[in-house]
C-alpha cells in the first residue's frame, strides 16, 4: 500500500525522533531527509508553508505536519503494529497524557533552562517535579506507559530521554531515581529495545550542538 | 459498550472549548445533561475530582468515566457514537489535515486572540488585529480546499474542523465589536464570512452559540478582572 514516505526530520528534535520511532515500530519504510535548520530546504517550506517545521511526513506527494498529527496518520494508514489502543475510552486516554507531555511538561522543562537565577530556576524546577509525579502515576501498575508492550504514549514520552537521569541542572537534578523510580525505570526498559536505541538522541553529539548554537547566539549578541 | 450510560457536560456558556463538546453530542443526537460551573464563583467538587490534573472545562463524563480536553473529547465522541453522522472524515490524509487546522487555532490564533484581552491601550489591542487577520486568510484557503464546493470544511455536514474553528465565532464577533474591526470580511474572507452564517444557524449550534452581546458584557467583566490580576502590585 505505501507507495512513497519522505520524512522530513532533524537529528536533535525529538519531535522528528518520535516519528521515525512510529516508523519503524510500524514496520514502515521511508526515506528520511535532514534538515539543516538554519537553512531550510525548498521542499519543507513548500510542504509545510505554515510552520516550515520539521517532522514533516510526505506520503504520496501529500504532506503531513505536527508529531502528533503524524502520529495518527500513521496509525489509520497502516493498520498493522497498531501504536494506538482499540478502546475509544483507551485512546482518549492516550490522546490526554500525550497532550499533557507537549502542552504543560515540555513548556515547564524548557523554562527551567531559560530560567535567570537561582529563585527562578527552582521554582521552574518546582513545577517540572509536581508534573513529573502526575506522571509517575500513570506508569503504577504498567509495563509501559501503554501498557504490556510500547505504543502511541511510550512514543510521545520519548521527551523524557532528554531531561538524562541522575544530571544536574544548576545543582538540582530533573529526573531521580529517588523521586521518579518507576519513570528512571521505564527509560532503562526502553532503552534496552533496538528500534528505540536508534531513535535516540546521541547524548555527546547533542552536547556538543547545543554548546555551538550557544556560541553562535554570543557571537551574534556581541 | 456505555452507549446507553448517562453522559454529563460540565461547562460554562461562555466557553468556545465547550461549545465543542455539545456540538458534537448534538450531531450525535445523544441526550446528556449540561452542568454550569460558576467559574468565578470557585470549581465544583465534581469538576474537581473529574479533572484533577488540569481542573478546567469541559469535562465530558460517560458513565462513571470523565474524558477532558475539547479535541479529545470530540473524538471520543466520534468513536464512541460511530453510528451517527460522522465528525471526522473517513480518509486519513483529510483528517490530518482536520487535526492539523485545531492544532493551529488552539496554540497560534486562538491564543493571539485572547492577548487582546490583556493588551493595554487601545493601540497594543489593534496591533494583534493583523495578526488574527493573517491566520484568518490562511483559513479561508483551507475552506476552500477541504470544502471542496461544498457548505462546510467537512463537506455537507459540519464536521472537526468547522467545530474546532467554528466554536470561537462568539468571541471572534465581540473582538470585531469591542475594537471597531472586521475579521472575517467581504474582501479577504468571504467564503468564512458566508461559512459562519451558516455554522450558527446549524440545528448542532443555535442552542450552544451565545449571543454576542451577552458574550460582550461578560468579555469587559473578565477583562476588568484580568487586568487587574496582571498588574504589578508595587
Amino acid at each position: 500500500m505505501a507507495k512513497e514516505v519522505k520524512l522530513f526530520g532533524m537529528w536533535a528534535s525529538p519531535f522528528s525522533r518520535r516519528v521515525e520511532l512510529a516508523l519503524k515500530l510500524k514496520g514502515i519504510p521511508y526515506e528520511y531527509i535532514e534538515e539543516d535548520l538554519s537553512n531550510k530546504g525548498p521542499s519543507l517550506l513548500k510542504y509545510n508553508p505554515i510552520h516550515k517545521k520539521v517532522p514533516l511526513l510526505v506520503h504520496e506527494e501529500k504532506p503531513v505536519a505536527e508529531s502528533l498529527v503524524i502520529l495518527e496518520y500513521l496509525d489509520e494508514t497502516w493498520k498493522h503494529n497498531p501504536i494506538l489502543p482499540q478502546d475509544p475510552y483507551e485512546r482518549a486516554m492516550a490522546r490526554f497524557w500525550g497532550k499533557f507531555i507537549d502542552e504543560k511538561l515540555l513548556p515547564t522543562s524548557a523554562k527551567v533552562g531559560l530560567s535567570k537565577g537561582k529563585e527562578e530556576q527552582e521554582q521552574a524546577m518546582e513545577e517540572v517535579h509536581d508534573q513529573l509525579k502526575i506522571l509517575e502515576n500513570e506508569l503504577k501498575g504498567k509495563e509501559f506507559f501503554s501498557g504490556n508492550s510500547i505504543g502511541y504514549l511510550d512514543v510521545v514520552a520519548n521527551i523524557l530521554f532528554w531531561f538524562r537521569t541522575e544530571e544536574e541542572v544548576g545543582g538540582l537534578k530533573v529526573l531521580s531515581t529517588e523521586k521518579f523510580p518507576m519513570i528512571c525505570e521505564w527509560i532503562e526498559k526502553l532503552i534496552k529495545i533496538d528500534v528505540v536505541n536508534e531513535c535516540r538522541i546521541p547524548k555527546e553529539k547533542y552536547d556538543d550542538y547545543v554548546k555551538l548554537r550557544q556560541k553562535a547566539s554570543k557571537s551574534a549578541s556581541s | 459498550m456505555l452507549k446507553s450510560e448517562d453522559v454529563k457536560v460540565l461547562g460554562s456558556w461562555s466557553s468556545p472549548f465547550v461549545m465543542r463538546a455539545r456540538i458534537a453530542l448534538n450531531i450525535k443526537s445523544v441526550n446528556y445533561e449540561y452542568l454550569e460551573e460558576r467559574l468565578w464563583e470557585g470549581k465544583s467538587e465534581l469538576l474537581l475530582k473529574s479533572n484533577p490534573v488540569h481542573k478546567k472545562i469541559p469535562v465530558l463524563i460517560h458513565g462513571d468515566k470523565p474524558i477532558c480536553e475539547s479535541l479529545v473529547i470530540v473524538q471520543y465522541i466520534d468513536e464512541v457514537w460511530s453510528s451517527g453522522p460522522s465528525i471526522l472524515p473517513s480518509d486519513s490524509h483529510e483528517r490530518a489535515t482536520a487535526r492539523f487546522w485545531a492544532a493551529y487555532l488552539d496554540e497560534k490564533w486562538f491564543p493571539t486572540m485572547k492577548t487582546i484581552g490583556l493588551a493595554q491601550g487601545e493601540d497594543a489591542r489593534k496591533a494583534v488585529i493583523p495578526q488574527l487577520e493573517e491566520g484568518l486568510v490562511l483559513l479561508e484557503e483551507a475552506f476552500g480546499k477541504c470544502s471542496k464546493g461544498k457548505p462546510f470544511f467537512g463537506g455537507d455536514q459540519i464536521g472537526f474542523q468547522d467545530i474546532a474553528f467554528g466554536c470561537f465565532l462568539g468571541w471572534l464577533r465581540v473582538t470585531e465589536k469591542m475594537n471597531g474591526a472586521k475579521l472575517l470580511s467581504e474582501d479577504k474572507t468571504p467564503a468564512l464570512l458566508e461559512w459562519a452564517h451558516r455554522f450558527c444557524s446549524d440545528a448542532a449550534v443555535k442552542d450552544v452559540m451565545p449571543e454576542t452581546d451577552k458574550l460582550a458584557e461578560f468579555s469587559k467583566m473578565i477583562m476588568a478582572k484580568m487586568r487587574a490580576a496582571a498588574t504589578p502590585k508595587s
